[in-house]
């Protein structure tokens, strides 16, 4: 079935608060015409927009890849930013390490992370400090 | 009703020149040019009006009752909202309107700004009572109301499951004018002047109940011409009106989420635009601590409507100045009407806007889709008929389009051929 999967790339620009939100939306409307359960594309649309929030504020931006396919909906999110030495306190609620002049937007409650992981089925974060952060996410669609 | 169609939103096929306006402002992407006009795709249409508003050739219409309607009824009454009051110069107070609503032949007026305080005092006691999901967004807009069940579907369990005002008017007017009367109740006329299109459908094809006691629409520019006449003929002013300023109040945007009072966690959006960003947000939860959102399909809430007289933004100013001397609210509800104002049925879910099929079909169809909009330019030009070039993708491969209608691609071809042709000389 991996053959058939639907793929999907996205750049997300570093910084730019008014264009985050823009993948999660496309997607959203993609699952849609699909006619995917409800459910799981409020799921993909929330922990996806979490993700692109976390690249545009933490990481100066990165790429999104999206694979859709028979059971399930698999995102995977890179970026070469600073990387996250401490992963646990980063996955804590509530933790945040996000200027000020972010949280002033609304942003940066320290609930990313947590929230990306509470609406996916599978998660799974990797990160080198210096290297980058990689994040993956699985909704399952069955 | 006059006409069996479920839409309040035609087309003048004679006025249609075929541009592309109209295609490129439908908010659910609702209308094609085919053969040179528009037409509209019935299960996607929300009436929302938009489409009446762009088009420069006058060739949208609403369809509502022409004022004859009240030959039609014995004992007939009028239904005005309370945007209506708002459409007239040098008003101080709504007496006088609902005086003239008399002398043009209406039997008795049962202002919608009555029922409209009445749904307000039900909606603050299901905020206290209900554990329904948060937002707890108003169904008072219909167009919004279809919208989210074409397009939002993940938001229709946060629909507030109470009848309109404009519904709640009807059934209030029409067990008083039983008694008072004892006419049957077929015999009564319920007419509502109606400030737009998706109003006069929601009486046709109710949602959340499942008949209407709304008998007829009267366009509020239809009866406009004959009212302000007649209102120029009122002597001595009775005191008509017994709304207060919370009734008055929902007749622009912010107007009801203000009259909850009890939670300042509201937010009120008018125009479709805004609408749907709002939705389309509290889909994805961006929004938290909010009790209530109140969302209107026109610009400045129900003034703002496409059948409306006065410049919106006019009328809010006019509407400021009626409320200025009245008292808060002057209707309360009684445990009779507190049982009429729930909802007695559910909501679809019209899944219109997927691809069809089993899940297989669905993805062998998007992929055919992506394929057909590598192919095409991008322009999104509307020349093909379809908004956009992923909705003419989409077209094809619903079998209601073909990809050669796209002008530009066509172009290429030509070209191509002119260009072989040439080397062959």
């Amino acid at each position: 079935m991996a053959d058939d999967a639907i793929r999907l790339h996205y750049t997300v620009p570093g910084d730019d608060f008014t264009r985050a939100g823009e993948a999660s939306a496309d997607l959203k409307s993609r699952l849609k015409k699909l006619g995917l359960p409800p459910t799981a594309i409020r799921k993909v649309s929330i922990a996806l927009y979490e993700g692109e929030i976390n690249l545009a504020i933490h990481a100066h931006g990165g790429d999104i890849d999206v694979e859709i396919t028979d059971d399930e909906v698999r995102m995977t999110l890179s970026d070469d930013g600073p990387g996250i030495p401490d992963i646990s306190l980063a996955m804590s609620e509530g933790w945040s390490t996000a200027p000020d002049e972010v949280r002033s937007l609304g942003f940066g409650a320290g609930m990313g992370l947590p929230n990306m992981k509470k609406y996916s089925d599978e998660f799974d974060i990797q990160s080198a400090v210096g290297v980058g952060t990689t994040v993956k996410m699985a909704v399952r669609t069955t | 009703m006059q006409e069996t169609s479920v839409h309040s939103v035609t087309l003048n096929r004679e006025l249609c020149k075929g541009c592309i306006n109209c295609i490129k402002r439908c908010p659910t992407e609702a209308i094609r040019v085919r053969d040179g006009k528009a037409a509209i795709i019935s299960e996607r249409c929300v009436d929302c009006g938009e489409c009446i508003r762009i088009c420069p050739h006058h060739a949208k219409r609403a369809v509502s009752d022409p004022l004859d309607v009240l030959k039609q009824y014995k004992y007939k009454i009028a239904l005005p909202p309370p945007s209506l009051y708002a459409q007239f110069n040098n008003l101080d107070e709504p007496d006088v309107v609902l005086a003239g609503l008399l002398r043009l032949g209406f039997d008795n007026v049962f202002e919608v700004s009555r029922a409209a305080e009445l749904v307000s005092e039900a909606t603050r006691r299901f905020l206290q009572t209900s554990d329904m999901p948060r937002p707890i967004i108003s169904s008072a807009c219909p167009a919004v109301t279809r919208l989210i069940c074409v397009r939002f579907p993940q938001l229709m369990d946060h629909i507030l499951p109470l009848i309109a005002p404009i519904e709640l008017a009807a059934r209030l007017a029409k067990d008083e004018a039983v008694k008072k009367t004892g006419l049957p109740r077929e015999q009564i006329g319920c007419i509502f002047l109606t400030p737009c299109p998706a109003k006069v459908s929601a009486i046709r094809s109710p949602m959340g109940s499942k008949h209407s006691d709304v008998d007829a629409a009267v366009a509020v520019k239809d009866v406009y011409p004959p009212l302000l006449s007649a209102m120029k003929q009122v002597g001595q002013v009775e005191y008509l009106s017994l709304s207060g300023r919370i009734g008055l109040g929902w007749g622009e945007s912010g107007g009801e989420a203000a009259a909850l009072m009890t939670t300042e966690r509201y937010l009120a959006a008018d125009g479709i635009e805004n609408v749907i960003r709002v939705l389309s947000d509290l889909e994805d939860e961006k929004y938290h601590d909010l009790d209530f959102v109140e969302l209107n399909a026109c610009s400045g809430g129900c003034v703002g409507g496409v059948l409306q007289v006065e410049n919106p933004y006019i009328a809010k100013a006019k509407m400021k100045h009626l409320r200025r001397t009245m008292p808060v609210s002057r209707n309360h509800l009684t445990d009779d009407a507190a049982e009429q104002v729930a909802w007695d049925d559910e909501l679809n879910y019209n899944p219109v806007l997927e691809l069809g099929g089993t899940r297989a079909e669905r993805f062998e169809r998007y992929a055919k889709m992506e394929q057909i909009t590598a192919m095409l330019p991008g322009l999104d030009c509307g020349s093909c008929g379809a908004p956009t070039c992923a909705a003419l993708a989409e077209d094809v491969v619903r079998g209601q389009a073909d990809v050669n209608d796209c002008t530009v691609l066509m172009r290429r071809r030509m070209e191509a051929v002119l260009r072989a042709l040439g080397r062959d000389e």
